[in-house]
């Protein structure tokens, strides 16, 4: 390709980084815009110059796809940056209160003052949270959760930390009878020798005996659902991927999770990366793929310094490379990406995109990703908590697998706690316990408030009354009642909750989080941001009846017409406070 | 001579159109056989002489058994499909649609939009006058073309033309997101930096006048452009030996624009600098 570049060079910093990308091509261009970011802090002219150079990009097209990522900056900003969490379970907790000290101390939000808000960065058990980040020759990054002004003013000053030690924590640790988070904040995570004293490879070696459609019968039989949200069977999805005569076939490990509320993801890379590692090659070998990427949201540091750690000492021991435990023919090895700040890239689809270089829009489907998908070739893409329920599956066999849960929602299911509650975390229960025993397990909402509602499912998700806590949690219950488990999220609102606030929140989300794309979503989004504003703040246009009509009018056209599953479900909470807890009322009022 | 496509004879499939069977060649899109059945579906993203960008959304239509409704510019034609092309929730969602769309850009060039419009009852102003819209700045950098992105659906035709779909500049991508996306070149650095070879086909695939032809642009300014008085006479290109067909628009017998048909087999409706733009020299008297 000919192609015609700008008139500006990088800087000697930028020119070394963007130099190690030498020789490889456009699937490399979100990790070389990362190398560029961590460096310097922002993507200056010359460096985008050159990383199109080194990468044979178009410069306009390279612009497109940098400029489509939040964490990234094209004009310059400082290499100390903070990122502060002003998404839904962070807001409950405080999180305007700390951005208004922030803006007193520091300065409006912005580059120049040194902070940013930001949408959920997923510990919403810690909240309200910050992550500090710092450009150099090695960036540094820290989370900080739970946190408070004074301490990120410190941090923001003095640069994060890089020795973070900190231990995921599940307030369930070491109880009898966890399946998914057994070894999480029990077992050293960095460890692999302590993995497979804890089980750990046994599953691997059930498969590579069963035979590759062995894997997928028992993966069948046990019923296995994908817990990231849209819960499509997973056996069907592997099995349609292996039947694909096109090679070579792909695995993406979706653990972009960015629903407000979700971090049940995170605690699992965190505090078992292993099993992580492990359930990709099962996957891998049952759909018959040679390479696996995992997609990981770029605000997991930890995470991403684990998962690193694990692959490397994984493919040391032959557990990822050629000829697999032995098995003759079996090869398989695992890449990490890191996304860049875009909810939209854990849609199946935009993260293919998003992985190939292009920017996170999703592809219109069919053709589905089993057919076509990364690169072209058929893909399996499972999320995080669906692969490691593999490993259970074919330890304790398909039939106790589905002893465990209901008939149509078998095993066990991760909810991420947050909001108003006692003991915040990610929980393990079996599918049909109730909303109501989840949350006594989480120890209810403080001591002398009352239940307000719970946002089930997430920002995509519904609301449920404090008068529906009998509802079981299972795939087809939360259907029947007309909401959704989606990824687990339970975000608790007590009597202190401010409903409004919350739902503004949820719209501004959204409208933010929008690719643009399709006109449903790019212009609805903002229509339904605007229309909730004037209802929230009581300026109507004429009457609040009009604009709750304008409301439901515009929440339709994104369900029926958006592109994906981003604009179908982005009206799907703001209605459920309208009709379920009343707030069409109370906004009418 | 005409090129003739010889190919294998294509199966019929049978599907049910607004309650009539109808049997289409297998590969047709929905609007493929709304077309030959006569039925008119509004489309603006869609371009006879590109790949469905699926962005717009106004061609959209229900198909039984579809949990959302799909749109007819690039969903091909399943044997048994049962679609509605104007259910209640089609009409509600292209009104909509257009009212999104109206309530954010310019539409006053886009031609039949107000038809539209008016058939399915959409108000843009419903949303009020404080409604965020993308107006901005008309871009005059450069003596051919006029970008005003005020009138921009971001339907994607231009980026397409551009980039791999025909010419291969890649001067112009969709950068920044959501409601701030816009189509841009790098760092929106002005189109004589960029890689932009002045083909125009980026013009001629523009749906809204987003895009338009300096010439043509002016004389629309200064209220001497009169597409009534002018004639479309197609010829061939004599610059090159490829022989690209060019129409030339003709107003008082003076070229005012030139285009070329996009049923031809040799351009498809794209045409470079010299056949677009050269042709002073015909009128220097």
């Amino acid at each position: 390709m000919d192609l015609k570049l700008l008139d500006v060079e990088p800087t000697e910093a930028e020119r070394v980084v963007v130099d190690l990308f030498t020789g490889m091509g456009r699937d490399q261009l979100l990790p070389a815009l990362h190398a560029v970011n961590d460096r310097v802090g922002w993507i200056s002219q010359g460096a985008l110059n050159h990383i199109c150079r080194v990468l044979h990009v178009p410069p306009a097209e390279a612009y497109g796809v940098a400029s489509f990522y939040s964490l990234f900056s094209l004009s310059e900003r400082p290499a100390k940056i903070t990122h502060v969490c002003v998404d839904l379970a962070c807001q409950v907790n405080g999180a305007k209160a700390l951005c208004d000290r922030l803006t007193d101390e520091l300065g409006p939000a912005g580059a120049k003052s040194g902070w940013l808000r930001s949408p959920c960065l997923g510990v919403c058990e810690k909240a309200p949270a910050a992550l500090a980040f710092e450009a150099g020759e090695v960036a540094k990054e820290q989370l900080l959760a739970p946190t408070h002004a004074g301490e990120v003013i410190a941090v923001a000053a003095a640069g994060p930390s890089h020795v973070d030690g900190e231990r995921a924590e599940v307030p369930q640790a070491g109880s009898p009878g966890l399946r998914l988070l057994k070894r999480v904040g029990v077992v050293d995570p960095e460890s692999l020798d302590d993995y497979r004293a804890t089980g750990g490879y046994h599953a691997l070696r059930t498969a590579l005996l069963l035979g590759p459609s062995g894997v997928i019968r028992e993966v069948s039989d046990a019923k296995l659902m994908g817990r990231g949200g849209a819960a499509f069977p997973t056996g069907r999805k592997w099995d349609a991927t292996a039947k694909q005569p096109v090679r070579p076939h792909y695995l993406v490990c979706n653990a972009d999770e960015s629903e407000p509320g979700t971090f049940k993801d995170r605690l699992l890379m965190e505090g078992d990366p292993f099993a992580v590692i492990e359930s990709m090659t099962i996957a891998g070998f049952a759909a018959g793929c040679s390479r696996g990427y995992l997609y990981l949201r770029g605000e997991y540091p930890r995470a991403l310094h684990l998962l690193r750690n694990a692959i490397s000492k994984a493919r040391e021991r032959n557990f990822l490379g050629e000829n697999i435990m032995g098995h003759e023919g079996f090869s398989f090895d695992i890449e990490i990406r890191r996304g860049a700040g875009a909810y939209i890239c854990g849609e199946e689809t935009a993260i293919f995109n998003s992985i190939e270089g292009f920017r996170g829009e999703p592809r219109s489907k069919p053709p589905f990703p089993v057919e076509k998908g990364l690169f072209g070739k058929p893909t399996v893409v499972n999320n995080v908590e669906t692969l490691v329920n593999v490993p259970v599956i074919l330890t304790e066999g398909c039939e106790a697998y589905t002893r465990v849960g209901t008939e149509g929602s078998t095993g066990p299911k991760l909810f991420c706690l947050s909001g108003n509650v006692s003991r915040p975390g990610v929980y393990e229960v079996p599918f049909g316990t109730t909303l109501g025993e989840l949350l006594d397990l989480a120890g209810g909402v403080p001591p002398g408030r009352e239940l307000r509602a719970v946002l089930l499912g997430g920002a995509a998700g519904g609301f449920v009354r404090p008068d529906e806590l009998d509802l079981p949690l299972t795939l087809e219950d939360a259907r029947a009642a007309g909401t959704t488990l989606g990824s687990g999220v339970v975000l608790v609102l007590d009597d202190t909750a401010d409903l409004g606030s919350f739902l503004l929140r949820i719209a501004a989300f959204f409208r933010d989080e929008s690719c643009g794309q399709c006109v449903p979503c790019r212009i609805g989004t903002v229509r339904q941001e605007e229309a909730l504003h004037r209802l929230v703040g009581k300026r109507p246009l004429s009457t609040s009846a009009a604009d709750l009509q304008l409301l439901r009018e515009v929440g339709q056209v994104m369900r029926d017409s958006s592109i994906c599953g981003l604009g179908q479900t982005a009206w799907n909470a703001i209605e459920s406070a309208l009709d379920r807890l009343g707030y069409a009322e109370e906004a009418a009022k | 001579m005409t090129i003739v496509e010889i190919g294998l004879p294509k199966r019929l499939v049978e599907m049910t159109l607004d309650g009539e069977s109808v049997r289409v060649p297998e590969g047709a899109t929905i609007l493929d056989a709304c077309t030959a059945k006569g039925k008119s579906i509004p489309t603006l993203c869609y371009g006879d002489t590109l790949k469905p960008a699926n962005a717009c959304r106004v061609c959209m239509v229900e198909v039984e058994g579809s949990r959302t409704l799909v749109p007819s510019c690039s969903r091909k034609v399943e044997p048994g499909m049962v679609v509605h092309t104007d259910s209640e929730r089609t009409q509600h969602s292209r009104k909509l649609v257009l009212e999104l769309l109206g309530s954010a850009t310019d539409l006053s060039t886009t031609p039949h939009v107000d038809e539209w419009m008016s058939a399915c009852g959409a108000d843009p102003s419903r949303f009020g006058p404080e409604a965020e819209t993308k107006l901005q700045p008309t871009i005059v950098d450069n003596p051919l073309y006029v970008r005003d992105y005020g009138k921009c659906i971001m339907c994607y035709k231009c980026v397409d033309a551009c980039g791999d779909q025909w010419q291969n500049s890649f001067a112009i991508s969709v950068a920044g997101r959501g409601f701030d996306s816009r189509i841009s070149t790098e760092f929106s650095t002005p189109l004589p930096d960029s890689a932009c070879v002045y083909c125009g086909n980026c013009i001629e695939v523009c749906p809204t006048g987003a895009l338009s032809f300096k010439r043509e642009h002016d004389k629309r300014e200064d209220g001497t452009w009169d597409e009534s008085a002018q004639t479309q006479t197609t010829t061939v290109c004599t610059f090159c030996g490829v022989g690209c067909n060019l129409t030339l628009h003709v107003q008082d017998n003076e070229i005012v624009k030139v285009t070329s048909p996009h049923e031809s087999t040799v351009t498809h409706g794209n045409l470079c600098i010299k056949g677009r733009f050269g042709w002073q020299h015909v009128q220097n008297r």
